[in-house]
């Protein structure tokens, strides 16, 4: 069994701890990487288990080729490269080989969206929920803390079907909410009860909602309603629906593109259905990306505990 | 299997072809006139391949990366008796699964391909797999010309060279035309052997028409023991039908009636001639 950390690390050193123990039973897990073992923190992965990593080198449509081949043979193929790469230079790989021809390789997009901060555009992931949410069959799913990506990595080591994975470096908190153990891909998770506002996030962008509804509470008593939406695709409709029907304000917050991720997802799914909720997505906007550290950009764009309080306040008119 | 029936079943499945994609009405016919008697050499004489093993681990795997030539690759299987070759009447047709590109939903196809440099990467993938598993299967793949510009395909020979991949066979359809023009003229390939030898792989020639020649080869592999092997297979694109040969417009070109007759009875007779030399 895995154990799950009670101390704070990064969901890229959660995925590493998680795959060694994974491959100490399952001879099967193997890993597959384009010279990102040290970025994705797999050095002693390699070192403990040399049969189970295969290394292409800096060439993701080979990695992904090469991970369709080895799924098709029965391995649990982990295909990892950063983000940035994996959904941009073997798109067409991760739709023809992957998903259409059904191919269960399991796509891992290490340091995403932001997380590589100065680095600039060429090495962030704002596009990767957009484009994979227009390629059927795939799962696509970004966990929050370290208990999400915990599980989801076990979850998707026994998945039959395509998915992709992406988490950043920057060390989240151990469990967003010590008293939820109900980790299931595909279905929404409850992080935190509450009556006036929805905060619905996806990945390392539930943390700052936390924060920020902490301080609605204490400055405003606003109660906010906190849902990690760790399952971009398929997105659970039941909750979402479920949690619309307080007609109360909804925020959407994500470390991706405004266009095409969880906001207009959910947008999409809730007006098609009727509801009138106010409604605001935040996210990077359809701008070149100010240069900074993953904090700083965050802060730039509103996905901070101060821009989220804002964004709450100006939705609720106050 | 005999030399004088794969020669039979070549000249058949030419017939084959031109049946369904005149039926169709849509189709890519000189490829698929250029890759038969490879097809039918790894089917019939070389690959351990049948309807009865398709799901059990150890059988070879054949993956056709230059999918567009599925028509070809369609008659083989129905011939191997992986589906009812009256299936193919409903070739391209609405709701058909006969699409114009091989997909897993019919049996015995592997993978679903059609953009191209797809299949050497995944070939790849799986040859490692056989070799970690201690398994005798051996990887097959038809690259056509022209998508030998596809990066990805260079990407893949490095890899099987580095793992050493001498369960891996890629075998170049090399009719030297593309659907804008020659080859030399789009984007030169040559000197093609040269190119593949310094990506560590063993070359050799063969002609892809020839299909003594291409049994011998394909049934001694690998060509070096450590490396993957690259059959440089020199074909002629639209072969078997007189005014098909090396004419552009075959590419996707579709017969009419009077083209459709011309053509069956061009195979016919050389049919003929093959009962005669046998006789």
């Amino acid at each position: 069994m895995v154990e799950i950390k009670t101390i704070d690390a990064a969901n890229l050193e959660v995925f590493s701890e998680v795959l060694q123990s994974l491959a100490a039973t399952d001879r099967d897990i193997t890993v597959v990487t384009s010279d990102s073992r040290g970025s994705g923190k797999l050095v002693p992965f390699g070192q403990k288990y040399p049969d189970q990593i295969v290394e292409v080198g800096i060439a993701e449509q080979n990695l992904v080729g090469v991970a369709t081949g080895l799924a098709s043979m029965g391995k649990k193929a982990f295909a990892v490269s950063p983000a940035c790469f994996l959904t941009a230079r073997a798109l067409e790989q991760i739709k023809n080989d992957v998903a259409y021809s059904d191919n269960p390789v399991k796509l891992i997009g290490i340091s995403a969206g932001v997380s590589y901060g100065a680095l600039g555009t060429t090495h962030h992931s704002l596009h990767d929920f957009a484009v994979l949410r227009a390629i059927n069959n795939i799962t696509i799913v970004a966990p929050a803390d370290n208990y999400e990506t915990a599980e989801a990595i076990k979850q998707v080591a026994e998945m039959h079907s395509p998915v992709y994975l992406r988490f950043g470096k920057k060390t989240m908190p151990a469990n967003l909410n010590a008293t939820g153990s109900d980790f299931k891909i595909g279905k929404g998770r409850v992080v935190q009860e509450g009556s006036d506002l929805t905060f619905i996030a996806t990945g390392e962008a539930v943390l700052p909602c936390v924060e920020a509804a902490k301080l609605l509470e204490k400055e405003h008593n606003i109660s906010c309603k906190i849902i990690s939406i760790h399952t971009i695709k398929p997105l659970d409709s039941e909750l979402l629906l479920a949690v619309a029907e307080n007609k109360k304000p909804i925020i959407t917050v994500e470390e991706h593109s405004i266009n095409g991720g969880l906001g207009e997802a959910v947008a999409s799914l809730l007006f098609q259905n009727g509801n009138t909720n106010k409604f605001k997505i935040v996210g990077l906007p359809d701008d070149h990306t100010v240069s900074g550290s993953q904090t700083e950009i965050f802060n730039h764009y509103g996905i901070s505990a101060d821009g989220l309080k804002n964004t709450a306040l100006n939705l609720l008119s106050l | 299997m005999h030399i004088a029936e794969l020669k039979r079943k070549s000249i058949e499945s030419r017939k084959k072809i031109l049946k369904y994609i005149y039926n169709a009405k849509a189709g890519h016919t000189g490829g698929s006139l250029s890759i038969v008697d490879i097809l039918n050499v790894l089917y019939n004489d070389v690959m351990n391949i049948s309807p009865e093993n398709f799901n059990s681990k150890n059988k070879d795997v054949f993956i056709q990366s230059k999918g567009h030539s599925v028509e070809a690759l369609y008659v083989v299987l129905a011939d191997k008796g992986f589906f009812p070759e009256e299936d193919l009447l409903s070739l391209c047709q609405y709701n058909s699964p006969y699409i114009g590109h091989p997909t897993k939903s019919i049996p015995g196809i592997e993978q679903n391909t059609g953009g191209l440099g797809h299949g050497l990467p995944i070939c790849a993938g799986a040859a490692l797999a056989a070799k970690k598993d201690n398994s005798d299967a051996k990887v097959f793949t038809i690259l056509g010309d022209g998508e030998m510009a596809e990066g990805s395909n260079w990407e893949a020979m490095m890899f099987a060279s580095h793992y050493k991949l001498d369960n891996l066979c890629a075998i170049l359809d090399y009719n030297k035309l593309q659907i804008t023009a020659s080859n030399a003229d789009v984007m030169g390939l040559e000197p093609i052997d040269k190119k593949l030898e310094a990506f560590g792989w063993a070359v050799t020639h063969v002609d892809g028409h020839d299909l003594d020649e291409l049994s011998k080869t394909l049934n001694s592999l690998p060509l070096e023991n450590g490396k993957p092997s690259f059959i440089i297979a020199h074909t002629t694109k639209g072969k078997g039908v007189s005014y098909m040969e090396n004419v552009l417009k075959w590419h996707h070109g579709v017969p009419t009636e009077e083209q459709y007759n011309l053509a069956i009875a061009e195979l016919d007779l050389q049919l003929q001639e093959l009962e005669t030399v046998l006789k």
